[in-house]
């Protein structure tokens, strides 16, 4: 005991403990210069990147009619318009049971063809990858079009079952991205202990596979839907009477009929895309705390 | 039709007494790679067997096709007299520990023991109170409620073994279980694994390739080279009767002497070493080549200066320098290199009179021929 005390005082007066005082009295000016302009530097381009989607708020509040001028005060009017006015109303509905449909379609074969993808050959699997995420890459143009003629060949067009077919193409990819991820995690012994330990291959996936991937699954979910919730391009060639999605009904009103009603909606979007964003944020955040305490 | 009457009336007679386990002419081949080559042995309930070898020598494979991994090529592997050649792995009723525990990490430690029980069809309540009177078989009972990341290597391993046999298992296959923990958890382990699995009667095959794990917790072990078993026999019968050279020198210490074969000798650069002539020594054809295993605590010395010495000399005494003497704490290793050029190393026991021996000194090394064994070179 007595020797640790001793230990104690001794390091205490050594010089080097000192220093953090002095820093302490004269913190201002031991700010370098680069810190200033790093920090700078980052404000900036938060705010490039932030500002073309702040500025609908204000544009959403303001009272002038035309959509970009702010000179005539504050006003609620343009939302209550959007909720008065039917058709967006409609066209959201449209988009979300397109999104929920095209999503859960997505999540399931996105996650059997993961599962697939960690257990082919590897020869295949380079393959398999390519064109599961090919979705991802192909312009959206091509894929609209292509979409378009197919399905007028198929008797699919104009329909909600093609319309929800065409986006689980374009949700696939994500869900295929996040569960290998969360796969390639997953101790294929495990499976293995499972069986062993008597499992039924069934009962292996239920209670020992699919509990460890589920993360990567919701959040395959989520950036699908939001996917298919965003889409205009494919959605467009998609598009027929009484067929009609918020996005696809809000680029043709911008082409016609240009009020803040546009920017109160965005306004209102961008909120959804921002909580489901961070829902999956907080889903792969709890996945690293769980990491980072096993290490 | 007839075959199969006699079959069935086989497997019925057979279920009652029939060995744990049993490989009959087990091969398995990759391509044109033979893995594991006409494993044959039998194993009695109770039993530890420890597959012992370098790696890719088999024995991983062949613990993988009596798991169920993989099939075999051909052969059989009878589980109490039944043939599960084919059977899938979840109804082979076989307990597993890996290498890296395995466990599962979303669950408790105690629904990761209950786990067998569960997916048999065992009511949530029974497994769980099943499992806690297991968990605390490994002492792990105030655990039972934690997450595998939050225990340590030697208390994971313990939970996998208490996972494996919570459903009294016929059989409980352990994969390089201990290969992952540091030397002192290891020894550890391998007492209370031990322990555990004597105290529980199991009947175990255990995989290693640390030759001094399996001397300690083996009641048998099949020594594996390239993918055959080279030996099958008791820690003893391997470390005293070797029966090739791959075993000589995988198990324990030997020195290592070739010749050939005259008469009862064995002839080495033109110096003649009697061989043993009790009736139950090794015979060989005259002119074969042979090499004498001699462990290091089967040579004695006697110092050139006097004829103290603790046993009588038998066979032929060589004479040499001491290079090096190693003190061990019991014993002292001496490293002797003789005049016919080849290096001898000798253990003595540090109570004798010849443990005094210095380095550099002359002596005369001997070993008695009925000690030692004889395996084709």
């Amino acid at each position: 005991m007595n020797r640790q005390a001793f230990t104690k005082v001794r390091t205490a007066e050594q010089p080097g403990s000192r220093v953090p005082e002095d820093i302490r009295l004269s913190p201002r000016f031991k700010v370098p210069f680069r810190h200033v302009m790093l920090g700078l530097f980052v404000a900036l381009v938060g705010l490039y990147l932030l500002l073309p989607t702040i500025f609908i708020i204000p544009m959403s509040l303001n009272a002038s009619p035309s959509l970009g001028t702010m000179t005539d005060g504050w006003t609620f009017r343009w939302y209550q318009q959007l909720f008065s006015d039917p058709v967006w109303g409609s066209t959201a509905l449209v988009s979300l049971q397109v999104g929920i449909l095209a999503t859960a379609i997505a999540t399931v074969a996105g996650t059997l063809l993961s599962l697939a993808l960690s257990r082919v050959l590897p020869q295949f699997r380079v393959a398999l990858q390519g064109m599961s995420l090919a979705p991802m890459v192909v312009p959206p143009v091509i894929l609209g079009i292509g979409l378009y003629i197919l399905f007028l060949k198929l008797d699919l067009y104009g329909s909600m079952f093609g319309f929800v077919l065409g986006h689980a193409v374009l949700a696939l990819p994500f869900v295929v991205v996040s569960v290998t991820a969360s796969l390639a995690e997953f101790d294929p012994a495990q499976e293995k202990a499972a069986l062993v330990l008597g499992a039924q291959p069934r009962q292996a996936f239920v209670r020992v596979v699919l509990p460890q991937i589920v993360p990567g699954i919701v959040s395959g979910a989520l950036f699908g839907f939001v996917t298919s919730w965003d889409e205009v391009i494919v959605s467009t060639f998609l598009t027929a009477p009484g067929l009609r999605t918020l996005p696809v009904e809000m680029w043709t009103q911008s082409r016609t009929t240009l009020t803040p009603v546009l920017a109160s909606l965005s306004t209102l979007l961008m909120v959804v895309s921002t909580g489901a964003l961070l829902l999956v944020n907080m889903l792969q955040g709890r996945k690293s705390r769980k990491k980072g305490k096993r290490s | 039709m007839t075959s199969l009457i006699e079959q069935e009336i086989e497997t019925a007679t057979e279920v009652n007494d029939a060995p744990a386990l049993e490989l009959r002419g087990v091969t398995r081949k990759f391509g044109d790679s033979v893995a594991v080559d006409q494993v044959s042995f039998t194993l009695e309930h109770g039993t530890f067997l420890t597959m012992l070898g370098p790696s890719g020598s088999g024995k991983s494979t062949t613990l993988n096709m009596i798991a169920g991994f993989l099939e075999p090529t051909s052969g059989s592997i009878l589980l109490r007299g039944r043939d599960i050649v084919g059977l899938d792995t979840n109804k082979r009723d076989i307990g597993m520990v890996f290498q890296n525990y395995s466990l599962f990490p979303h669950l408790s430690i105690v629904r990761n023991v209950a786990f067998p029980l569960e997916v048999r069809g065992v009511s949530r309540r029974e497994a769980i109170k099943k499992a806690e009177e297991y968990l605390d078989i490994v002492d792990l009972r105030d655990r039972a409620k934690a997450r595998p990341r939050e225990l340590s290597g030697g208390q994971q391993q313990r939970v996998a073994l208490a996972r494996s046999l919570v459903f009294g298992p016929d059989l409980l296959l352990m994969d390089e279980p201990l290969g992952a923990l540091d030397r002192r958890l290891r020894e550890e382990m391998q007492v209370s694994i031990k322990r555990i699995t004597e105290q529980l009667n199991a009947t175990v095959v255990f995989v290693t390739h640390d030759q001094e794990e399996a001397l300690v917790m083996s009641d048998v072990i099949a020594i594996y080279n390239e993918g055959a078993v080279e030996q099958f026999g008791t820690s003893q019968e391997l470390y005293q009767k070797p029966a090739s050279r791959f075993v000589a020198e995988f198990i324990g210490e030997s020195n290592i002497l070739e010749g050939q074969i005259v008469g009862s000798t064995m002839v080495v650069d033109g110096v003649e070493f009697p061989l043993s002539t009790r009736p139950d020594a090794r015979r060989f054809f005259e002119g074969s080549h042979a090499a004498i295993v001699v462990r290091p605590e089967q040579a004695t010395l006697r110092s050139s200066s006097s004829t103290a010495q603790s046993a009588p000399i038998v066979g032929r005494e060589l004479p040499g320098v001491v290079t090096d003497v190693l003190y061990m704490g019991t014993s002292y290793r001496f490293f002797v290199h003789t005049d016919m050029g080849f290096d001898v190393e000798v253990r003595v026991r540090a109570h004798l009179p010849e443990a005094a021996t210095r380095q550099g000194e002359r002596i005369f090394v001997s070993w008695n021929p009925d000690d030692t064994a004889v395996v084709p070179a």
